[in-house]
């Protein structure tokens, strides 16, 4: 089930946050995507060793991949179905800020072959966008998703952050009784995380801003697990819930270990054994491209780093360590020492072993990373 | 015999020894340059690491000047203070010594030390100024310097530089023309002195000996005074860059025997051999037996590692004599050795070579000196672990080792190097000024607060420029407390220290806060405390950890994630439980790391 991640690597505004890789100098966009259609060319053979060749998913992440025109958009796809089959079925994702998503800009998009929107909301509340520095407003948020919905985008997903200090138990709950209220299929509720090197890890250290609060982010995940669960959202990943298994294709494929092919500066590959990453530079990317080359580190993964990313990545899921997968793929020595070390959390209620499945409790789930750690081979 | 010279060579750390040393193989064709490898003598990987010497070897070496063939044998010396011990087993084999001072930086605390040591052995001194093609060599100051030292002459002085070469043919001749040839008669009974041992798996234990009396033959049975074992000489021979076979070693000369022994603790070095038919009726004299200054605990970090700790200790000490160790076991730890080390570097070398050698990960305790402690009864009871610290009910009083610290910096540091040694107790008892801006401080203090962050905070705050040895002194009464530290509850044997009373409350502090940096919060609250008795005299917590989970875990995090938990599971591997804590392996040693 092979997928292309797109990487559109431009901002309006940085959100105080983020630590994805972007500029907020929109100059380099014509000349991106001309390095961009020139690396798809490259890699066109990129799946040609896979046994269907077929691409089932297409996500343009970012970034802010909705300040595309439908013209760049059509370019990009003209090129990739040029070097690729494309499934009439595909699940082509966009991510969109909801600043973006006028409505001329949603009609735009409904005539695309854009079939899934991810909508950055985050939160309804002005102090708490304010507080992010997101650029849209919290009237934005509603009118983005329901714009949407009456242009006939239905599968929408959209993205919700908790346990910033702004954000009390309260108003988390009335964030997420709004988000049920737009009746979107897909909601992904992201943990606040200080990255380094950030705007917040800088405010956090000169103390303009209070550091996050360990115990509001665990009450304000309790809170999440709870209100999703009563409203018939399955938690199939940690940070990501669906109604009636709508389940992101693409990004289940990178936790079920799929091939992925990542287009644009920083965006990573994998082939099933190696790992390559574009480097994290617009300028440098397109310079190497107008020579045609793609500028990217790469890495082979030994057995062990295979086995222990398929612990870090279905640990998670709703679908659990599969015992008889690591057997299959890893061998018995593997599965005894999976199952060694998970001992402690068997007897800790943090882990459970149902149907030859590793899974994670709800209060599993808050150590995840610690669990995984554990399980893990060096 | 008159056409052999044996010499060794005294110099501080970095002052250029093993590359001159290399040279000296090189001019006398011991070695081809295209052989050549920087510092050829220091075989350990950890030796050319560090650029230290750890071990010391000998090599022997052909010369020829004015149509007469010589024999050199150089044996190289370490040159850190904890091995002045192996220095002065090198010293006792010889007859000269050359005295290898940088031009740039002068005279240090140990070349003076281990000089000493020289001339109280009679040997000939031949002073060598090194490094002078460095810009910022002060030829004519070092060589005050040494004139002052040595009472030399200052033509006597050899320039040189083991980078370009320049000199070396210049010692070599007066290495021939000052060194005396040993003395010695080769008719009495065979008196050989064991200076050195290595181990070799498949030939057993290699003994280095000097003959002072009498000649070894090959195939003779020979006896080890000391421990009055008998041996067959299997193969003996000389030490050329590889061993060499002969079939006798005559009065003189060093070689090397071996005689199929495998257990270390038969060679003794400092032993004497001579042979079974006709014995020598005395050892030789002049050296020390080896005195640990320093103890801690070793324990493997997973306990079902014991025995194959105790095989690898077993291992080491057969070419490291002066490690010492007995079984110990600790409440916290389970079971391990109490080892007893030279001194600071030497404990960190003996647990370096353990990872690298014998892939052994353990925990080093926290390093204590040996104490005296007297009971109400009047029992004196030798204290090498702070547990074993009679209860304060029936202790009358306890005693600890004081040393003679000698210091020589740059006189713009001396204040601060003041401070720190009467804030480790010590009592400045001599200042004196060698030159106009290089002056030597004397310090009586107690050698249980050279143990802890000493060294480092000396080369710290003298910008790396203080040289410092010591020797011992008498043991005095001090008012020391045992001061214990808890975790979740459970005192942790490990980590006791022995404190002077006036410091156990900043130290107890201290130490709290260190290990609270150091250990990883666990799912749980883990107090930490600090006692004296059943006293608490300080507290940490470390918070229980709640939450450990990546919020993204998308095609571009899955990378940087895997390799972050990588990291975080090899460094438990290098934890021990302790109770239900799990204590990493830096946190045993966090009070050397106290600011």
């Amino acid at each position: 089930m092979p997928g292309i991640y797109i990487h559109i690597p431009f901002c309006k505004q940085a959100c105080h946050y983020c630590d994805f890789h972007f500029s907020t100098s929109l100059q380099n966009k014509k000349p991106f995507l001309s390095a961009l259609e020139k690396e798809i060319l490259l890699q066109k053979n990129f799946f040609e060793k896979e046994s269907s060749g077929i691409i089932n998913t297409i996500y343009f992440g970012g970034g802010t991949p909705s300040l595309l025109s439908y013209d760049e958009l059509a370019v990009i796809f003209e090129t990739l179905n040029k070097c690729f089959t494309i499934s009439s079925t595909a699940e082509i994702t966009l991510e969109a800020n909801p600043d973006d998503l006028n409505s001329a800009k949603v009609k735009e998009l409904a005539g695309s072959p854009i079939n899934r929107l991810s909508i950055g909301i985050q939160s309804f509340y002005e102090d708490d966008l304010k507080w992010m520095n997101r650029a849209h407003t919290s009237e934005q948020a509603i009118s983005s998703v329901k714009g949407a919905q009456d242009k006939g985008i239905e599968n929408i997903t959209i993205d919700l952050i908790y346990g910033i200090p702004t954000l009390d138990n309260t108003k988390w709950k009335n964030n997420l009784q709004k988000a049920f209220e737009l009746s979107v299929p897909h909601i992904s509720a992201y943990c606040l995380t200080v990255e380094p090197r950030t705007a917040l890890a800088y405010m956090i250290k000169k103390k303009k801003v209070l550091n996050i609060n360990e115990q509001q982010s665990i009450e304000h995940f309790t809170i999440l697990v709870d209100e999703m669960k009563q409203q018939d959202f399955a938690q199939y990943e940690i940070s990501n819930f669906c109604k009636n298994e709508q389940y992101s294709k693409h990004n289940s494929n990178y936790w079920k270990g799929e091939s992925y092919l990542g287009l644009g500066p920083s965006a990573h590959s994998f082939d099933g054994k190696n790992r390559q990453w574009n480097i994290s530079n617009n300028a440098l990317y397109i310079n190497s491209l107008a020579n045609n080359k793609i500028q990217f580190e790469r890495e082979e993964l030994s057995e062990k780093q295979r086995y222990n990313e398929y612990i870090l990545t279905s640990l998670r899921t709703i679908w659990g360590t599969s015992l008889n997968h690591i057997k299959q793929v890893f061998g018995e020595n593997y599965v005894q020492h999976c199952l060694k070390e998970a001992q402690i959390y068997f007897s800790n209620l943090d882990l459970m072993e149902e149907e030859n499945k590793l899974l994670l409790t709800d209060k599993g789930k808050l150590i995840a990373d610690k669990i995984a750690s554990d399980l893990f081979i060096i | 015999m008159e056409n052999i010279r044996n010499f060794c060579i005294i110099a501080h750390i970095d002052h250029g020894k093993s590359t001159l040393a290399d040279r000296l193989l090189e001019y006398t064709n011991t070695i081809s340059k295209r052989d050549m490898q920087a510092q050829v003598l220091d075989d350990m990987d950890l030796e050319k690491e560090r650029g230290i010497t750890i071990k010391s070897h000998a090599i022997q070496m052909d010369y020829e000047l004015n149509g007469k063939k010589y024999v050199l044998n150089l044996i190289d010396t370490p040159g850190h203070v904890d091995f002045s011990y192996e220095v002065s087993r090198s010293i006792a084999a010889c007859e000269g010594a050359l005295l290898i001072v940088d031009a740039a930086q002068g005279i240090q605390a140990q070349t003076i030390s281990n000089l000493y040591l020289a001339l109280g052995n009679d040997l000939e001194i031949i002073p060598i100024l090194n490094k002078i093609d460095l810009p910022s060599a002060e030829p004519e100051a070092v060589k005050d310097q040494i004139v002052e030292l040595l009472g030399c002459k200052r033509e006597e002085i050899i320039a040189a530089s083991g980078k370009t070469g320049l000199g070396v043919h210049d010692i070599l001749e007066a290495i021939v023309a000052r060194v005396p040839a040993p003395k010695g008669d080769p008719k009495a009974p065979l008196q050989a002195l064991i200076f050195d041992s290595v181990y070799n798996s498949f030939r057993g234990i290699i003994a280095y000996f000097k003959i002072v009396n009498g000649t070894i033959k090959k195939g003779e049975k020979v006896k080890f005074l000391a421990t009055g074992k008998e041996y067959n000489a299997d193969e003996i021979g000389v030490l050329r860059l590889k061993q060499e076979p002969r079939n006798e070693v005559k009065t003189g000369d060093v070689g090397y025997i071996i005689s199929g022994i495998k257990d270390a603790r038969e060679v003794k070095v400092g032993d004497t051999i001579t042979t079974v038919l006709n014995p020598c009726e005395k050892g030789i004299q002049g050296f020390e037996d080896v005195k640990p200054m320093v103890f801690a605990g070793i324990y493997p970090v997973d306990t079902d590692d014991f025995e194959e700790l105790r095989y690898s200790m077993e291992k080491l000490q057969l070419n490291d004599a002066s490690l010492t160790w007995e079984p110990e076991a600790s409440a916290a730890l389970g079971f391990g050795f109490r080892c007893g080390f030279l001194g600071m570097l030497h404990m960190e070398i003996i647990q370096e070579r353990l990872e690298r050698e014998f892939n052994m990960t353990v925990i080093t305790t926290v390093p204590n000196v040996s104490y005296f402690a007297y009971t109400t009864k009047g029992v004196k009871l030798t204290v090498n672990n702070p547990s074993d610290l009679p209860d304060a009910n029936f202790l009358e009083k306890v005693e600890e080792p004081y040393i003679r610290a000698q210091i020589i910096t740059k006189s713009e540091f001396t204040g601060a190097i003041m401070s720190l040694c009467i804030g480790k107790r010590g009592i400045l008892t001599n200042q004196v000024y060698l030159t106009t801006d290089r002056v030597e401080l004397m310090f009586e203090m107690p050698l249980g607060e050279i143990v802890f962050d000493f060294y480092d905070k000396l080369k710290t705050i003298s910008k790396g420029y203080a040289s410092f040895d010591y020797q011992p002194l008498e043991y005095r009464a001090s008012h020391l407390v045992k001061l214990d530290i808890l975790l979740n509850s459970e005192p942790v044997d490990a980590l006791s220290a022995l404190i002077h009373r006036d410091n156990a409350h900043s130290f107890g502090k201290k130490i709290c806060e260190k290990l609270k940096e150091l250990i990883p919060r666990q799912q749980f609250e883990i107090p930490i405390q600090a006692a004296i008795g059943a006293k608490i005299i300080s507290r940490e917590t470390i918070r229980a950890l709640r939450k450990d989970v990546t919020a993204k875990c998308y095609g571009g995090d899955i990378s940087r994630k895997r390799k972050l938990l990588e990291k975080q599971k090899e460094g438990k591997k290098r934890m021990r439980s302790v109770g239900n804590v799990e204590i990493p392996q830096s946190a045993f040693m966090a009070v050397l790391k106290l600011d």
